[in-house]
């Protein structure tokens, strides 16, 4: 491993974790929105928090790509009203991570808070808690395991994220290249070993990830 | 001038029934108020609306002076800030919280020693000492009740309601409890509406009955009065076709107790009795009182009781004499039989009771127990 590979692994870990730090809080305020609230836009918010699920990652990135280019809505405010640009910078990588993985977090946390009996929520109102003390003493920890797995889901995800990140932060060296994108380069310039040697570290990774998720998902005895 | 509840609310489900509350009050020289009803009758949903879980549509809901809920006024007091202690059906523990934490979580924002001095005071009121640290998954039925209770009073609740609170113990449990329960409500001093479908439950526990049927308040009176005199067929089929009368434990021997209803003797099973109980209620079903113009000379009745007859109305199918033996009793017989007999007020006639069938029910246990 050269050093190039290990920088590149270090930014991937660094840009997911902190793309999980991000959605973490809107996502399980979300998740916890579409568990509870009686809304007729409920449908409509979870569809549009799935699509990346479903669209190609490609055009994820695209509509990133447009939305946060120098000439995109945002791309344009952010700019001239504080300097920042998004697009193939490390912005724009984590950007694409969470805008991945948050659909894996909002549906695990979903099904977590859903399970959470709403009559020991109803018990803890009527000894005085308001809505917060209630889903921070009450619904968080007893959805602990749902959140937790979903969160490493979602780490995970944002890991082996490859079709958005590339498409909307590019492959710049020791700037926006991730694990992915490198192990993809480097098949395409025929260096099968060394894609190889990268694949085994993002797969170890995965796994290491999911098997703790998996560990958290199970009850105690 | 208005002190404690006072209530009078609409609730509809969408195509479902109406839960219609007139006028329900509860002070705190009240009592016990035992909302007493068949199931599915909308007791719980009563209670729910007066905890400020559910929301009726219309009318209003008060204590001692405070809008709780009226909505022609645009008020909606939350559950949280009613200070209502609430014991729900199922006790609905936190199951991630230890006995302790479960009590002192409407303790919040008072000072720490003062939290512990509350939770000890708790758990040793309500014999819960020992189980501080353990987690509701690793109690009793009846030691969950408990610590339910506790929570529920913790931060000393203006008005307590309790669901079936012994609905889900077995059955020498509930005995049990259903006597402490009596004890530790009489100690509260705080107005309590408690639901139940029981009977036994109701007469043990209440000192006022309000009889829910079909979403209705059919009648509201104390337990002697609502289960004497049914103000409608509604409530006499809800409540059974009973003579139920406070009476005084004074003497019990080989599995039978002596009771005494005002100045007269009556002889009952000593089964259901817990040591050392005084005050009681007798219950007769009317059905199972046996009218003779004179004593036989050999009956297994242990109970012969001479007997005016006050009135006699005919009851669906059957005729309802009411007697007068001393206390207020109540048969049930046939027309024929009725007739046969000649029974119009004023007649004199024995009255005879086998002990099987004359119901204990303690009201209190003596504080030297």
């Amino acid at each position: 491993m050269s050093h190039e590979d290990w920088q590149i692994i270090g930014f991937s870990a660094r840009m997911a974790l902190l793309s999980t730090l991000l959605i973490w809080p809107p996502g399980v305020a979300l998740a916890w929105w579409l568990a509870r609230a009686q809304s007729r836009g409920k449908a409509l918010v979870e569809t549009l928090v799935s699509l990346p699920l479903v669209m190609p990652p490609v055009l994820t990135g695209l509509v990133l790509l447009e939305l946060f280019g120098r000439n995109g809505p945002f791309g344009h405010w952010l700019h001239e009203r504080f300097g920042v640009d998004v697009v193939f910078t490390w912005r724009a990588v984590a950007l694409a991570l969470a805008v991945m993985s948050l659909p894996l977090l909002v549906w695990a946390a979903k099904s977590a808070i859903e399970e959470v009996n709403p009559a020991l929520e109803q018990m803890a109102h009527t000894l005085g808690a308001g809505r917060w003390r209630v889903f921070f003493t009450i619904t968080l920890p007893l959805a602990r395991r749902g959140l937790a797995a979903g969160t490493l889901l979602a780490f995970a995800r944002a890991l082996g994220e490859f079709g958005a990140t590339i498409t909307v932060a590019g492959n710049i060296p020791g700037r926006t290249t991730t694990l992915a994108v490198s192990i993809y380069e480097q098949i395409q310039l025929g260096h099968d070993v060394h894609a190889w040697r990268l694949a085994g570290v993002s797969l170890a990774l995965a796994f290491a990830a999911l098997w703790l998720g998996r560990r958290f998902q199970r009850k105690r005895p | 001038m208005s002190t404690g509840l006072t209530a009078s609310f609409v609730r509809r489900f969408p195509n479902g029934p109406e839960i219609r509350v007139d006028s329900l009050r509860a002070a705190a020289d009240s009592g016990v108020t035992v909302l007493f009803g068949p199931s599915g009758a909308g007791k719980t949903t009563i209670l729910r609306c007066l905890a400020g879980l559910d929301w009726p549509g219309e009318g209003s809901i008060k204590f001692d002076g405070q809008t709780w809920f009226d909505p022609a006024r645009k008020k909606f007091l939350p559950a949280q800030s009613r200070q209502v202690g609430f014991v729900p059906q199922d006790y609905a523990l936190f199951p991630h919280l230890t006995v302790a934490a479960n009590i002192a979580y409407g303790l919040r924002g008072r000072p720490m020693a003062e939290r512990r001095a509350r939770v000890v005071e708790l758990t040793g009121w309500l014999g819960l000492g020992g189980l501080e640290h353990r987690r509701p998954g690793e109690l009793s039925g009846g030691q969950q009740q408990r610590v339910a209770l506790a929570r529920a009073v913790a931060r000393n609740p203006r008005l307590l309601l309790l669901d079936e609170p012994l609905s889900a113990l077995d059955a020498p449990t509930r005995q049990r409890l259903r006597d402490e329960l009596r004890r530790w409500l009489a100690e509260l001093a705080v107005p309590a509406l408690l639901v139940t479908h029981d009977r036994a439950d109701a007469l043990a526990l209440g000192d006022r009955v309000v009889v829910v049927n079909a979403g209705r308040i059919e009648q509201t009176g104390v337990v002697e009065e609502v289960f004497n005199r049914p103000a409608n067929l509604a409530v006499a089929h809800v409540v059974g076709a009973e003579t139920v009368l406070p009476a005084r434990v004074v003497g019990v021997a080989d599995g039978l107790a002596t009771v005494l209803v005002n100045e007269t003797r009556l002889t009952a099973l000593a089964g259901d009795l817990s040591d050392g109980a005084e005050a009681v209620h007798v219950c007769i079903r009317a059905e199972d009182v046996i009218l003779v113009r004179e004593a036989p000379s050999q009956t297994s009745a242990r109970n012969r009781l001479p007997a005016r007859v006050v009135s006699v109305q005919r009851e669906g199918p059957l005729m309802r004499v009411e007697l007068d033996c001393g206390f207020s009793l109540k048969a049930l017989l046939t027309p024929q039989a009725a007739a046969e007999m000649n029974l119009r007020p004023g007649a004199m006639v024995m009255a005879l009771i086998k002990a099987p069938q004359v119901h204990l029910i303690c009201r209190s246990k003596p504080s030297s127990a």
